[in-house]
């Protein structure tokens, strides 16, 4: 049997998806101990048997917020806690606090580990998180240009994109359509209707070549996940869902990325996930192939074009062809991307909703369930180092 | 009538330093654009640090570039928070007396359609808040001669 296979996603719960403003009557420590209780419920566990926090951005609760164990060790009764931690940087750690999760497992530090992230933007706004930090030594040299958010500072890979490999506005088009068309159907998601080619040309130019529809969400929610031993998980109430291969890290000419520009010229069009590819593949014994479902993180469309080159679905360059082929849609695509809506139409809670969405195609489960799913990517923001990604799979 | 790039207004940009970045900042208030160069191995560096990345030399100096660059990419951006209405050319520059470094920075004065990847731009400077200089670019206008 092929990867790691020694731990395994046993629960996952998360809270309604608001929109930004939305969730103003629940504190973020509400909102992420629902998840919290909601995951435990969905795994048959007590939330008393957590004994380790894996978290992700530096533990912090969207923008501007922290989240302590303490706080929740307090509200939720939880006796001891034997690890603690977290992934460095922000949201390209999503799917890696999984990753965390194992290592706390593994060593033998802790049992039952719960990754979650909650979201509020009362006080910071995704959209303008660029310019609304202190200033700083390193900020001073991005921020004063304007670029007053991710997507803004992305915009400008994707023009380099556009201008190496010939990839059009169309290609970031289809993929904002097809991740609408996959919310359509799924009573959660905060963006239920059609968008056409004709929505998508005529919308507002925030950061050109980038417009309204290749910028995700602004939500706000909590998701959690818990994770347990592969022992462990095959008593527990749902199918275990066993992580494949988990991955975390970047190398030096990815390093900061767009709070910085200075990737050499193979890696800055790109979404930085190729040193993880291949060690996913690698732990995994997969090929891009094998991967039946890819569930990549879109906070901007053209960095899931950046990712299907990175992780091999299609050669590098090729990516504006390949997603306007029709291969990443859930109806006939080869490589079905982000069956549950992804960040820019279901919700965006920091990458957490596409462990959700792996872990339901694992069981069988999922809304727009891909036929006899076997192998399910999961990745995390490109953004600063790291960026992450596991693949799940099935118990056999 | 076309809309020209801008900046921000100089008076809300705010910069801080700190013991590596303080030199380019100084020369900028001078209208002088440096780069930080490794006084060991001469490999080029930026946004400055306090060690060479290939070297780990503390040893630094600050060669003054032309001031030519080069358009890498860029990003034509509509509004700021508070100044919605404002369009700004963001741009990463290539700096070719300095192989392998870029400045994140404006296009000024420019018609946005006009601008593109390999343009040459040629520096200049912009006052922001606290008596600093901005290093921003214009477009080179070739001589019609």
């Amino acid at each position: 049997m092929n990867g790691q296979r020694d731990v395994a996603i046993v629960g996952v719960g998360a809270t309604p998806y608001y929109k930004r403003g939305g969730s103003a009557s629940r504190s973020i420590n509400e909102l992420a101990a629902g998840a919290i209780l909601a995951a435990c419920e969905d795994a048959g566990i007590s939330v008393k048997e957590i004994d380790g926090f894996a978290y992700y951005s530096g533990a912090g609760a969207g923008y501007g917020g922290k989240l302590e164990t303490g706080e929740f060790v307090e509200m939720l009764g939880i006796p001891e806690v034997r690890f603690t931690a977290s992934l460095t940087a922000g949201g390209g750690g999503s799917a890696g606090s999984v990753g965390l999760a194992r290592a706390a497992i593994v060593a033998g530090d802790a049992n039952v580990v719960v990754s979650f992230m909650a979201l509020k933007q009362d006080a910071v706004r995704l959209g303008e998180v660029t310019a609304s930090k202190p200033v700083d030594p390193l900020n001073s040299f991005i921020v004063p240009s304007g670029i007053s958010g991710p997507g803004h500072a992305q915009s400008i890979l994707a023009r380099r994109h556009m201008h190496l490999y010939g990839t059009r506005r169309e290609a970031f088009a289809e993929i904002a359509m097809s991740t609408r068309q996959n919310a359509l159907n799924r009573p959660k998601a905060r963006f239920r209707t059609p968008l056409t080619m004709d929505d998508y040309l005529s919308a507002r130019m925030i950061s050109e070549p980038l417009c309204l529809f290749d910028f995700c969400l602004e939500s706000e929610g909590a998701v959690a996940v818990i994770t347990t031993s592969i022992d462990r998980a095959r008593d527990l109430r749902q199918q275990p869902v066993p992580v494949v291969a988990s991955a975390h890290g970047g190398v030096r000419q990815w390093g900061r990325a767009f709070n910085w520009y200075g990737m050499p010229d193979e890696y800055f069009a790109s979404s930085g996930h190729k040193p993880i590819a291949d060690r996913l593949y690698q732990t995994s014994g997969l090929t891009p192939a094998d991967i039946d479902v890819a569930l990549l993180y879109d906070h901007f469309t053209p960095m899931v074009l950046m990712q299907l080159e990175d992780y091999g679905f299609c050669g590098k360059g090729e990516g504006g062809e390949f997603v306007e082929s029709g291969a990443i849609r859930y109806d006939g695509g080869s490589v079905p991307v982000n069956t549950h809506g992804g960040n820019l139409s279901e919700a965006y809670i920091i990458g957490m909703t596409h462990i959700v969405e792996g872990v339901e195609q694992m069981r069988g489960t999922a809304v727009n369930q891909v036929d006899d799913a076997e192998f399910a990517l999961v990745t995390g923001g490109p953004a600063t180092i790291p960026v992450s990604g596991i693949i799940l799979g099935r118990d056999s | 009538m076309t809309t020209l790039s801008t900046v921000r207004p100089g008076d809300t940009v705010r910069i801080s330093t700190d013991s590596a970045t303080e030199p380019f900042w100084q020369a900028a208030k001078g209208r002088r654009l440096v780069c930080a160069k490794c006084a060991q191995c001469g490999h080029f560096r930026m946004p400055p640090t306090a060690f060479c990345p290939e070297c780990s030399s503390p040893d630094v100096e600050w060669p003054e570039l032309s001031g030519e660059g080069v358009v890498y990419s860029f990003a034509v951006i509509h509004g700021y928070p508070g100044i919605p209405d404002i369009v700004m050319v963001a741009a990463v520059i290539d700096l070719p007396d300095a192989p392998g470094c870029r400045l994140v920075s404006n296009i000024v004065d420019v018609d946005p359609d006009t601008v593109k990847i390999g343009m040459p731009v040629h520096v200049d400077f912009s006052p922001i808040a606290d008596g600093w200089q901005l290093p921003v670019f214009r477009a080179v206008v070739e001589d019609p001669a």
